[in-house]
C-alpha cells in the first residue's frame, strides 16, 4: 500500500460522487487518471483491505428493524447457544466480548415489528435473556478509519 | 420517502457493491432495467431522504491494523447524555456513538461508543485521554473489548 492508496482510503470513506463518470471525477482529487483509481481500488478490494465500495444504508428509514442485543451465557454454554443464535437469519454480527453480558450480536429484520418476536424467539430456543437494545439516537462521527 | 418498486430494485442491485467500471450507474441500471439517468436520479433521492447514510468504501478494520475494538459504555445522566454524544463523536478513532436504553439493574449504561486501535493499550490510552479532554472522569463506565468474532455477514436488504 502506498501513499496514494492511503489518500483514497481516508477521503473515500467520507463519499463518492453519484454522476455519470464518478471515478473519473474522483481520480482528479488524487492527481489519478479514471482507470488508475479503478485499478487501485480493484486491488484494495481484492487484497481485502475494503470489504465493500456501495452504499451504508439506514435500515429504519429503508422500512426495516435493526438493534443491538447482548446475553449473559455461562462459558461452557458459549459454543452451543453461539451456534443457536447465529442460526438465525436475522442475526447480522455477533461478537464475544469480556463482560458478564458476553454475547453480543445486531439483529435486522425486515420490518420493525420482527425485532421483538426475534428476540423471544432466541430466548425460547436458547433459555437465556436477551437484552434488546435498540438505539435511540446517532451520534454524528466525523473521522473514519485513518491510515 | 416512500419507497417504490423501482426504489427496492436498485437498493437490492447496489447493495454489495458499486462496479468498477467507468459508466457504473449506466451498468447498474442495464441490470435491472433502468436508463443511467433515471438511476443516478434514484440514488441523490435516497442519499437526500437519508436512506442511504453514505456512499463510498468500506474498511476491513483487522487488515488495516486496527486490532483492537471496544465498545466503551456510559451512564451519563439523561439531561448530559446529548451533548457527551456529540463531544465523543468528534473525537478521533471514535467510529460509532449511539444513545440506547438501559436495562436495570443489570445494564445501567445509555450511551455507546466504539473505539479501534492498533492494539488495547492504545485504545485504553486514548480512553483515558478523552474522558480527561471532556471531563468525564465523574461518568461510571465500562470497557468491552471484542474477543471472538462469530458471524459477520452484515445486514442485507431486500
Amino acid at each position: 500500500m502506498d501513499d496514494i492508496d492511503r489518500q483514497i482510503i481516508n477521503r473515500l470513506q467520507g463519499g463518492f460522487p453519484v454522476s455519470e463518470r464518478p471515478y473519473r471525477e474522483a481520480a482528479a482529487w488524487f492527481g489519478l487518471d479514471e482507470a488508475e483509481l479503478i485499478r487501485r481500488l480493484r486491488r484494495l478490494l481484492d487484497d481485502g483491505y475494503l470489504s465493500r465500495f456501495g452504499p451504508m444504508y439506514h435500515a429504519e428509514k429503508l422500512g426495516g428493524g435493526l438493534s443491538l442485543c447482548a446475553m449473559a451465557v455461562p462459558e461452557e454454554k458459549f459454543e452451543q447457544v453461539a451456534g443457536q443464535v447465529n442460526a438465525f437469519p436475522e442475526v447480522a454480527h455477533n461478537y464475544a466480548r469480556d463482560h458478564q453480558l458476553n454475547m453480543w450480536f445486531v439483529l435486522a429484520t425486515e420490518t420493525p415489528e420482527r425485532i421483538d418476536e426475534v428476540v423471544e424467539e432466541i430466548e425460547r430456543t436458547t433459555g437465556y435473556r436477551v437484552y434488546n437494545m435498540p438505539k435511540q439516537k446517532e451520534f454524528y462521527v466525523g473521522l473514519r478509519f485513518q491510515v | 420517502m416512500v419507497l417504490s418498486e423501482r426504489d427496492n430494485r436498485l437498493i437490492a442491485a447496489i447493495q454489495s457493491g458499486l462496479p468498477l467500471s467507468p459508466r457504473p450507474w449506466a451498468e447498474v441500471g442495464e441490470r435491472i432495467g433502468m436508463d443511467e439517468e433515471e438511476v443516478i436520479r434514484r440514488v441523490r433521492a435516497l442519499q437526500e431522504s437519508g436512506c442511504i447514510k453514505r456512499f463510498g468504501l468500506v474498511v476491513r478494520h483487522h487488515e488495516l491494523g486496527y486490532n483492537a475494538n471496544a465498545m466503551v459504555v456510559w451512564d451519563v445522566p439523561d439531561e448530559r447524555v446529548d451533548a457527551v454524544g456529540d463531544a465523543l463523536g468528534r473525537q478521533r478513532c471514535v467510529t460509532l456513538c449511539y444513545r440506547r436504553p438501559r436495562r436495570l439493574p443489570h445494564w445501567p449504561y445509555n450511551l455507546f461508543c466504539m473505539i479501534h486501535g492498533k492494539d488495547r493499550q492504545r485504545v485504553l490510552d486514548y480512553i483515558d485521554q478523552i474522558t480527561e479532554e471532556l471531563d468525564l472522569q465523574e461518568i461510571p463506565k465500562e470497557v468491552l473489548f471484542s474477543g471472538r468474532r462469530f458471524k459477520q455477514r452484515g445486514a442485507r436488504y431486500r
